[in-house]
């Protein structure tokens, strides 16, 4: 929290001073109400005097106005405070998510990231605004009750001190038993909103299995859990409130028979005796709010723990670098590995060894293996996703390292192996690239990604509306849409990650023979388990669990890499293969 | 909608009747307190003679009246938390007993994540709102209203002073309170969009990043965000108004019943009032004030667990899967395995006509394919075959019956089915694979997985068989996902199969191993078998081919090919780019 503070409560150092002083006013009013009502009792009605009564009332009144005066002071600063921090802690969060790399992304799990930016960012706003408009009230206001019952009479005060010990002890008690019940509830509400999205997603298979009672018994036992969690919560608070009753009422019954035999000594005045009163039940209302915010703040305490993970978490991988030059270095290779390796961070296996190729201005490079064969960790390794743990990737002779990221992709067109579109328009899912692409820029991506027809049939054209996560799109329409974006904006290089798998074998070969057919100063890289997909590219690269075991055109592979010729054999008959 | 909330609260009738009782004495005795309070300062007004033995005795019954106070509340607290919780829990069980008899076409066209949220989060609100009611609406009102007989019983003229200046607290309360919820609402909204957008962008980052799209992104984001900010601190500030109000109120009351009991008690006008009585009076202003908030922002609770109940109650209410006849007929748990489709029409939409009119059958033991384009209505043809969807005309028969007739377990236990989506829960791998047949023991859950060849796998996680999956079978590949799936239906030993693209996530070598294992379960069985890969089927005894909701050719891969129609356009484009182009439309 304090990490926190030092990060975002900054700009608002002036409204978090002046909120809780116009609320320490407030609170001075309300510690004076019960010595004016006192006053007016023992120097009013006992001395038979009406200008104290009509003092006493004015100056109640007074107490009245001036206090929600100053308390709509408070208010104001502590609404523009708290939800100004909230709003600079979910942008900074969102920013700095931005700035991960997707490995990151991972190791903290996506919903846990929504959460973050969105419940925790809440908890803090919350906590912020009780800074400022309780923190410094009721602690006052007890402190304050205690002084003045002191003051006006010190044995009869120390009830106070015995009471206010004994109801922290019995709030700190259970509360601390309630948070273990808390949690059970929070885990068994987990479960059961994990088995009801467990059914929905295999309702075929458990409906398929004719599993329905025994899923509807498994859900009855989650739910039974929580019931009975939440009644022990329930019944610990049942605890709490009667407890604290039974405190300031027994001290109330205390200060009646003590309060009587000072009166009758003459050291103390009835109309005391009912400030007395006055003051304890403001003491009980007091440490039932610290209790509230005692809980706040730990709440809090726990979010911004994890907000600053987030804030404090390093990208993994550096961004920076320098522009790379558009079209500097045409001798250079377009693209070139030279004995690259890679291994993620905690495996002590490589997912990739010594791998090394070059790809030219134009050229078609194949890359082929089966799962877990380092596909995907080498397609990462293209537009700087992943750093290699060793070795060097060079665009156009220029080491990647030394290039930034945004310039990169500038110059790399990549569609990915899960199709995703965000919500919007197909128009503003096509101009990633490019903000600027004309339309006809557009068509000409769509035609080479052989989605003209489906985008040419939806109303609205370009102007089309997206759904969250592309589904008013097939899978094999998304694809084609992803690869599309990928061509919009000229890139130089493109990469295609096994992503025409949801296409039929027809439209991934139209695909395949559009982009052969462009300017022949783009490099594409085709990674696919497909023969089909990869057999006409210039070259082929065959991985096998992160190592390079092939290298050559489908003639070379089928006579020199057994594992090539293996994989053909399962996908194409002989004499395709040679074909 | 309430009162069916309370057809969910009847059963636990004894426990309403308990909480409504315990509140009534509860509140009885604490608004007795302040008279005995009061009684006490009277006996203590007149320092020379102070009545001891009623000092004593009022606080005595002071003692008593805490005690009962005591008791009774925190049997209040517990009635209503058990009746609360307990009603939640019989909610959940309804929506999730609801789940599994709604038909396919529901959950289809639902959104699922709305689905749990009216499970999970809708439920919670309903069930805090009761609790609520209970515990703040029913003390509450009690309390309001003891208090004004109470005030009443010591003096009239003042008691109605209190009623007259109340409703200023009411009104002010009522103000805030319904001026904050509409800025609230506002925000709820845009919480809800904010959401939708971090998750959105979350989810697609790496894409994101990769096009270094992130700078529009955080525009978006920051746009959205001052929105918030701007609603959101209207919205705080209106509702961090609703406390200070009351008690702006409720000092303005505090101050004028100080004054009037103060002058009653010297003048006798309006009413003579001891001094104990202006400590009764006083305590029973804040008394009387708070209630006015609780049940204000009860009120607000109350309005948002009627809207979750209206969205509970519309799941509850969606329509069933037509049940099975009770004269419903059984398959035997051997079968022969005939299938055939009689003229069957079928259609998700009832304006877009889907499968018209379609007709084939497969004898006992034949290994059928389906090919064909995407969106052809190969899928299709397994959610009629397992009545996930009902035909709208025509029959579907096995072994000779109508499948309409048959109950649908045990239709469906005659089946055994792999899907493209792999689906495991949240258990140990053992469960997994047992959950195609419950009775199995542990070495024919292994022999299972031997046959599926996902044993070697399964042996290197740490606790082999026994390694518990996360939620969604957690860190396994998508093929060692699909390979436990398919151990899972050779452990089902069904009569006939169902394989829709069963091992498009595998990679080739694997799938070759597992094509062996499949072999060796479809000798004897009736199989249809659903691909895109080609390969995968040129063995079946018979390939269908579709396009647009029917069968357009029909026979084996070697007729098909001669008679040089639609599959062999598809057969060549795999490998023939020149003359895929002009075909490239499908």
């Amino acid at each position: 929290m304090l990490q926190l503070a030092r990060r975002f409560f900054g700009p608002y150092k002036a409204f978090l001073t002046l909120g809780p002083i116009a609320k320490v006013v407030e609170v001075i009013f309300d510690l004076l109400t019960p010595l004016v009502i006192a006053w007016m009792i023992d120097a009013g009605v006992v001395s038979n005097d009406v200008h104290v009564l009509f003092a006493g009332g004015g100056l109640l009144i007074l107490f009245a106005i001036l206090g929600i005066l100053f308390t709509l002071v408070t208010q104001k600063m502590a609404s523009i405070t708290s939800q100004g921090i909230g709003t600079h802690i979910r942008e900074a969060l969102f920013i700095h998510v931005n700035r991960l790399s997707f490995q990151d992304l991972d190791s903290f799990g996506h919903s846990s990231l929504l959460t973050r930016i969105t419940n925790d960012t809440n908890q803090i706003q919350l906590a912020c605004a009780m800074l400022i408009r309780q923190v410094i009230r009721w602690p006052i206001l007890a402190v304050g009750a205690i002084v003045c019952a002191l003051v006006l009479s010190p044995t009869l005060g120390l009830i106070f001190l015995i009471c206010l010990p004994v109801i922290a002890l019995v709030f700190y008690l259970i509360m601390k038993r309630q948070v273990t019940f808390f949690q059970a509830m929070q885990m068994w509400l987990d479960k059961v909103g994990l088995l009801v999205s467990e059914n929905l997603s295999g309702v075929r298979v458990i409906r398929a299995f004719c599993r329905e009672k025994i899923e509807s018994k498994r859900f009855e036992e989650a739910t039974a859990e929580l019931a009975r969690s939440g009644t022990y919560a329930a019944g610990l608070s049942a605890i709490l409130n009667p407890t604290t009753f039974l405190v300031i009422n027994g001290g109330i019954c205390f200060i009646l028979w003590l309060g009587a035999m000072q009166v009758e000594a003459g050291s103390l005045q009835p109309g005391q005796v009912m400030a007395f009163i006055g003051y304890l039940n403001q003491l009980l209302v007091s440490i039932a709010y610290v209790a509230n915010l005692v809980v706040i703040f730990t709440r809090a305490e726990a979010s911004a723990q994890r907000i600053n993970a987030v804030l404090d978490w390093k990208p993994s991988v550096d961004r920076g670098g320098d522009a790379l030059p558009m079209s500097a270095h045409t001798s250079e290779a377009q693209l070139k590995f030279l004995d690259v390796s890679f291994s993620y961070p905690g495996a002590n296996v490589n997912a990739l060894n010594n791998i090394s190729f070059s790809l030219q201005r134009g050229e078609q490079l194949g890359i082929i293996g089966g799962t877990g064969s380092g596909k995907s960790t080498l397609a990462n390794l293209i537009p700087r996703m992943l750093e290699p743990t060793q070795g060097t990737v060079s665009f156009e002779g220029i080491n990647a390292a030394s290039i930034s990221q945004g310039s990169l992709h500038e110059h790399i067109g990549f569609v990915p192996q899960h199709a995703s579109l965000l919500s919007g328009t197909i128009r503003e899912n096509l101009t990633w690239r490019n903000a600027e692409a004309t339309d006809k820029e557009l068509w000409e991506a769509l035609r080479i990604a052989q989605a003209t027809d489906f985008v040419k049939q939806k109303d609205g054209q370009l102007e089309a509306a997206v759904s969250v996560d592309g589904k008013n799109f097939s899978g094999g329409q998304r694809q084609r849409l992803t690869i599309a974006r990928a061509l919009v904006g000229k890139p130089n290089l493109l990469v295609l990650d096994d992503s025409a798998s949801a296409l039929d074998y027809a439209t991934d070969a139209a695909l395949r023979k559009a982009l052969k057919s462009l300017s022949s100063q783009l490099a594409t890289i085709l990674i696919s388990q497909r023969v089909a997909t990869v057999r006409d590219a210039d070259k082929i690269l065959v991985l096998d669990k992160g190592n390079m075991v092939g290298y050559g055109t489908h003639q070379d592979l089928v006579k020199t890499c057994p594992l090539y010729l293996e994989i053909c054999r399962t996908q194409l008959r002989e004499e395709e293969i040679l074909a | 909608m309430i009162w069916r909330v309370f057809s969910f609260i009847k059963p636990q009738r004894g426990l309403l009747m308990a909480s409504f009782i315990g509140a009534l004495i509860a509140v009885f005795f604490m608004l007795l307190i302040p008279v005995l309070i009061g009684s006490a300062i009277d006996t203590l007004i007149n320092p020379a003679n102070i009545n001891w033995m009623r000092l004593g005795k009022t606080i005595l019954t002071m003692v008593i009246s805490i005690v009962l106070v005591v008791i009774f509340q925190a049997e209040v607290v517990i009635t209503s938390g058990r009746l609360s919780f307990a009603t939640a829990r019989r909610l959940r069980d309804a929506c999730f007993n609801k789940l599994q008899h709604l038909p396919l076409s529901y959950l289809d066209t639902h959104a699922h994540g709305d689905i749990v949220s009216r499970i999970v989060n809708d439920c919670d609100t309903v069930s805090d709102g009761l609790y609520q009611a209970l515990q703040q609406l029913m003390t509450g009102a009690l309390t309001v209203l003891g208090t004004l007989i109470f005030m009443f019983f010591i003096s009239p003229p003042i008691a109605l002073i209190v009623v007259f200046l109340s409703p200023v607290s009411i009104g002010v309360a009522w103000a805030i309170t319904r001026a904050s919820q509409k800025s609230f609402g506002s925000q709820q909204a845009l919480q809800g969009s904010l959401g939708a957008y971090i998750q959105e962008h979350i989810q697609n980052q790496k894409l994101i990043s990769l096009f270094s799209y992130n700078d529009v992104a955080t525009d978006g984001f920051k746009a959205l965000n001052d929105e918030l900010y701007t609603v959101g601190e209207k919205a705080q500030f209106a509702s961090s108004l609703s406390n200070p109000g009351t008690r702006f109120a409720n000092n303005i009351i505090y101050a004028v019943v100080a004054l009037v009991g103060c002058t009653a008690v010297l003048t006798g006008v309006p009413s003579t009032l001891t001094i104990g009585g202006i400590q009764s009076f006083l305590s029973y202003t804040t008394q009387y004030t708070k209630p006015f908030n609780d049940i204000t922002s009860v009120v607000a609770q109350m309005q948002t667990a009627t809207a979750s109940a209206a969205r509970i109650f519309a799941l509850l209410d969606a329509a069933d899967e037509i049940p099975d006849a009770p004269d419903a007929l059984k398959l035997p748990s051997l079968i022969k395995g005939d299938i055939a489709f009689n003229a069957v029409d079928f259609s998700y939409s009832p304006t877009k006509p889907f499968i018209e009119n379609l007709s084939f059958s497969i004898g006992q033991g034949e290994q059928i394919a389906l090919v064909g384009p995407t969106g052809c209505g190969k899928t299709t043809l397994i959610n009629l075959l397992l009545r996930f969807y009902d035909i709208d005309e025509g029959e579907i028969t096995v072994d000779g019956l109508n499948t309409r007739l048959v109950a649908r377990t045990s239709l469906r236990k005659a089946f055994g089915m792999v899907l493209q989506d792999t689906w495991l829960f949240e258990g140990s791998i053992l469960e997994n694979i047992r959950y195609g047949n419950p009775d199995a023991n542990d070495e024919d859950v292994k022999e299972a997985a031997r046959s599926a060849y996902a044993e070697s796998f399964i042996q290197q996680l740490p606790d082999g068989y026994n390694t518990v999956l996360g939620p969604g079978g957690g860190s396994l590949s998508e093929g060692q996902r699909q390979l436990l799936c398919i151990a899972r239906t050779m452990l089902q030993n069904p009569s006939i199969l169902l394989l829709d693209e069963a091992t498009s996530s595998i990679d080739t070598r694997t799938e070759v191993l597992v094509q062996d294992a499949f072999d060796t379960m479809i000798k004897g069985r009736t199989s249809l078998i659903v691909a895109h890969r080609l390969s995968t089927i040129r063995n079946a005894t018979c390939i269908l081919v579709m396009k647009d909701g029917k069968i357009v050719e029909r026979g084996n891969h070697e007729e098909l090919i001669r008679a040089g129609g639609f599959y062999r356009e598809l057969y060549e484009s795999q490998w023939k780019t020149s003359e895929a182009e002009e075909k490239a439309t499908f």
